[in-house]
């Protein structure tokens, strides 16, 4: 399994995103920002970080890099793609997936152990998950605030499209606690917490995160 | 704009200077005159007084500071790698790694502007490491605020950290530690430190010097502008025409800019690891009068810069502002002519502006030129390493006595009823609570390499992913100790750092400091600093670890009132392999025996309890005993190695009372505790040397066995009790975990949401 692991300028978690596909063990492929292919690979992450300093407004930049052409073509042609965090943030506005990551309602910025609940196991990337299942991944970012038009959010609820929903206290002000979402065809996913730091108990909270990277695994064999 | 150039300095030898606005003293100034032969320039004079400022230059403490390397031995200095006057001392920690940590202070910025103050102290440490030649991997902060409760606190601790995580998480590195403490001396003089640690093979080290006839200078990162410049600003508005007078000036607290550090710092890495730079300097305090200065006094020649090419982000800045501009974000490199066009390409990959702006000439002399008129010439070393020495008074301050003879022995102690709400109340007082509401703004998970954070002993990053050895880093100062006794309180500050990176598993190495005090010009302050550097110097020599770099802020007061000594000391300790930590929090492992290792004492000279309950500050602080904290070490690594510790949290502020609180509020793990002798005392003593220990029911044998062979003191003080929920102490009570919980994480949220 080779996994794409994009670096915009001002990525931070690539290098985790990649030890993560390797601990899944798969190929991390590095991929530069201004690159105009793939390299072939059999899935993509687009990891958090502040790229292009989160300027104009979080991954509106990031969006337009030559890179994402190729990714959003592979994606509506149903390669699986994650996107963590500020991946997530570009993931929306390169209209993969519906909604906006806004401000946190409390406008900190929040770094805790969070709990999630599995609501769709059946994504590219959650097979291994049991159905309502809840992990523990850091959550970390400021502007990680799920918002989106009630007639969006009545279909992602609708056609079970919430992947992971926020447990207990709501972090950051995110409509129906949403912490993660996937499209129709449910290969593009996602989510503002952070599986590629749960993927070992020595440096993360669990090794509940390892599950995601070991869920592409099975759909890319399947495949 | 006219240019003061050395040919119009030389025909106008009495034109006044502002140099008294500059910062510059009679005899300062009457020195350059000397050293040059003829008056500065505006740019040598900018040079000068920014180089020669107390920041700058140390001064007043240099005289001092000596006795660190006059201390150092051979034998503790075997392991550093490069020390004390280089960007920051490098230690070799085995396995071909060399780590390199420092920390430097940001006070009087984080008070006029909190935000981009804090930011920019992160900023700067963090490309003193990068200067070494080594990846930054993680940071930790230790800040000083006034009181918890007073309108300006609001206004600039939320600012401060908001300020730490904005730039420290844009820029992808952790932060594990760091203090956060509250004192009504802190109030107009917040102090801000940040310390930075990273890490490259051994054969990487890079050391900023110029050599080498004829190598370029080449300056990379951001443009030059007008933020930052400070007091240099009067000397456009003494030269300048009336009209161009009136320019505005921006504010005099840099700006940051973490995404364009981001990339400077992976855009350093990559020319390091193509082999292709020379010397390396970044640019912080000072700016390019720094950089230049510094990189042509450590090698062996001269340098000449034109200065007109230096990539300017605002309209007709005069030669003296673009050398003194503090812009962030800028490194300064010397590079072989074959290496340029290789370096220009790296540099274009990561989109960073770099111009070559100067070369190494064979003379010995730093000559900056604008528009081909020289408006610097001078002796480098003149600026950069041979400014001013003063031997400040010291007199050991009148009223030290009568602070140290009101001792705390006559405040009423509580009685017996009373003690379980003291934990609790004491757990809640503002230095004791919980800081998560500070910590979880800040990003700890970034890279993956973060074994243990705040609110763990220490900080600990995995340095290597395939033989699993990694560092741990703590920073630790009371100053109300400090207040009471300067040379033992800066000793104190040192066993606890020790012992709490001991508390972790790692074996304590290397020391740093930043030394935080009032005026220097107070010969009671220049007592409370001989006695604290001469404190820590000896404690090391005590330990064996050498200090491998450090910092001083002075003049740090609020109004006429110094500030509590604060030399907040850094202790780095290497573990071969992080799997082996030990986690602050009880209840790893089912059926544990709580130990407490150490002797307690009747000691409550500064401690929390005399000054949360008393507000009182006398007396005497607790002696440190560092051959006890050194066999203490010894026993918490060996019992790491071999898996007989489970837990260890070390014993400081608020004694074994809040040490227990924390072990199980941090363990969600409830514990029974039985103690002997006058509870109190048990309870709230604040005597150094001791760490609660739990271990596994199948090690507490093997353990206390090995305890008794060494003769370290211990007591069984109790069992933890996954099933309870409560922190119980016989003859007292309980106290559930939530109450606690709530106690503990309730105060700075109630502060300040």
């Amino acid at each position: 399994m080779r996994v794409g692991v994009i670096t915009f300028p001002g990525t931070l978690d690539d290098v985790d995103a990649q030890r993560a596909v390797r601990y899944a063990d798969g190929e991390a492929v590095p991929l530069w920002h201004g690159d105009h292919d793939l390299k072939g690979v059999d899935a993509v992450v687009v990891p958090g970080g502040f790229s292009y300093g989160d300027y104009l407004r979080c991954g509106a930049i990031a969006r337009f890099a030559p890179v994402m052409q190729e990714v959003i073509e592979a994606a509506n042609k149903g390669m699986p793609v994650l996107g963590i965090c500020n991946g997530f943030q570009i993931l929306a506005e390169a209209h993969l997936l519906p909604g906006a990551l806004v401000r946190n309602h409390k406008l900190h910025f929040v770094c805790r152990d969070q709990w999630l609940k599995v609501e769709n196991n059946s994504t590219a990337w959650t097979t291994r998950y049991d159905q309502g299942a809840e992990i523990l991944v850091p959550l970390k970012s400021g502007e990680g605030g799920y918002q989106a038009d009630a007639q969006t959010l009545e279909t992602l609820e609708g056609e079970g499209r919430v992947v992971f929903r926020y447990v207990g206290e709501n972090p950051n002000g995110s409509r129906n606690n949403i912490a993660g979402i996937t499209n129709a065809k449910g290969n593009v996913v996602g989510l503002m917490p952070h599986p590629e730091h749960a993927i070992d108990a020595l440096t993360g909270p669990t090794d509940d995160g390892l599950g995601m990277f070991l869920s592409l695994l099975d759909s890319v064999v399947k495949a | 704009m006219t240019v003061d150039t050395v040919k119009n300095a030389e025909s106008t030898p009495d034109q006044e200077q502002p140099y008294k606005e500059l910062g510059l003293k009679d005899d300062e100034y009457a020195r350059i005159k000397e050293i040059l032969g003829r008056r500065p320039t505006d740019a040598e004079l900018a040079m000068y007084s920014v180089m020669w400022s107390e920041h700058c230059s140390y001064k007043s403490s240099k005289v001092h500071l000596k006795y660190f390397s006059e201390t150092t031995t051979d034998e503790m200095r075997s392991k550093m790698l490069a020390g004390i006057g280089e960007n920051a001392g490098v230690v070799d920690i085995g396995d071909g790694w060399a780590v390199t940590f420092k920390a430097e202070s940001h006070n009087h910025p984080s008070y006029v502007e909190p935000y981009q103050g804090a930011a920019t102290g992160v900023g700067g440490i963090v490309r003193d490491i990068l200067a070494m030649g080594a990846r930054p991997l993680a940071v930790m902060d230790p800040l000083r605020f006034g009181k918890p409760d007073a309108p300006d606190t609001k206004r600039v601790l939320p600012g401060i950290v908001a300020g730490v995580g904005g730039y420290g998480n844009c820029l992808g590195l952790p932060n594990i530690g760091g203090e956060v403490v509250f004192d009504e001396t802190y109030q107009g003089n917040p102090l801000v430190n940040a310390l930075c640690v990273g890490a490259m093979r051994v054969e990487d080290l890079h050391l900023a010097h110029a050599s080498g006839t004829g190598n370029k200078v080449i300056l990379y990162g951001a443009r030059t502008g007008l933020d930052g410049i400070g007091g240099v600003s009067v000397l456009a508005s003494e030269t300048f025409d009336d009209s161009a007078g009136k320019r505005k000036k921006l504010p005099s607290v840099q700006v940051g800019d973490p995404f364009t550090e981001k990339v400077l710092i992976e855009c350093s890495l990559e020319l390091f690891e193509k082999g292709i730079v020379v010397g390396i300097q970044d640019l912080g305090g000072a700016g390019l009068s720094c950089a230049t200065s510094e990189l042509a006094s450590a090698g062996d020649g001269g340098m000449h810069v034109w200065l007109e090419r230096v990539p300017l982000r605002a309209t007709g800045m005069t030669p003296a502002e673009i050398l003194s501009s503090e812009s962030q974000e800028r490194m300064c490199a010397v590079v072989e002519p074959a290496n340029v066009e290789a370096f220009m390409e790296v540099c274009r990959k990561w989109d960073v502006i770099a111009t070559e702006i100067g070369e190494v000439t064979d003379g010995d002399r730093l000559v900056i030129t604008y528009h081909d008129e020289v408006v610097v010439d001078v002796p480098p070393r003149t600026v950069a390493h041979e400014g001013p020495v003063y031997n400040r008074p010291i007199q050991r301050p009148a009223d030290q006595d009568e602070l140290q003879a009101n001792t705390p022995d006559s405040l009423p102690k509580p009685a017996k009823d009373e003690l379980l709400e003291l934990i609790k109340s004491q757990a809640a007082s503002p230095n004791l609570a919980s800081k998560r509401w500070v910590t979880q703004q800040y990003d700890r998970y970034v890279r993956g390499g973060t074994v243990l954070a705040q609110p763990s002993d220490s900080g600990m990053i995995r340095i290597d992913e395939e033989t699993h050895r990694g560092v741990a880093l703590s920073t630790d100062c009371n100053g109300r100790y400090t207040k009471l006794d300067p040379y033992e309180g800066a000793r104190l500050a040192l066993a606890e750092a020790y012992r709490n990176v001991a508390a972790t598993g790692a074996t304590p190495v290397a020391v740093t400091n930043c030394l935080n005090f009032g005026s220097p010009e107070d010969p009671a302050v220049m007592w409370q600093f001989e006695q604290a550097v001469k404190g820590l110097a000896d404690g090391c020599v005590e330990l064996g670890i050498p200090v491998t770099g450090g910092n001083v802020s002075f003049y740090n007061q609020t109004g006429s009132t110094a500030i509590l000594p604060t030399p907040v000391v850094g202790v780095l300790g290497v573990i071969d392999d992080v799997r082996r930590r030990i986690p602050t929090g009880i209840g790893a492992e089912a059926g544990e025996t709580l130990l407490l290792l150490g002797e307690t004492k009747a000691e409550f000279g500064g401690s929390e309890w005399a000054h949360v309950v008393h507000g009182h500050l006398g007396g005497l602080p607790p002696k440190a005993d560092l051959q006890r904290e050194k066999l203490l070490g010894e026993v918490l690594v060996a019992g790491s190695r071999d898996g007989m510790v489970s837990a260890a949290h070390d014993l400081a502020e608020g004694g074994l009372a809040q040490a227990l609180v924390e072990t199980c509020l941090i363990g969600e793990t409830g514990a029974r505790v039985f103690l002997d002798g006058d509870l109190f005392t048990e309870l709230f003593s604040e005597s150094a040397g001791r760490v609660l220990v739990a271990v596994p029911r199948t090690e507490e044998q093997r353990f206390t066995d090995m305890c008794t062979a060494r003769a370290l003191p211990w007591r069984k003080v109790g069992v933890v009790d996954p099933e309870s929920n409560a922190l119980e102490i016989q003859d007292l009570g309980s106290l559930p975990l939530d109450e606690l919980r709530e106690a503990w994480e309730g105060t700075l949220p109630a502060l300040f949401d």
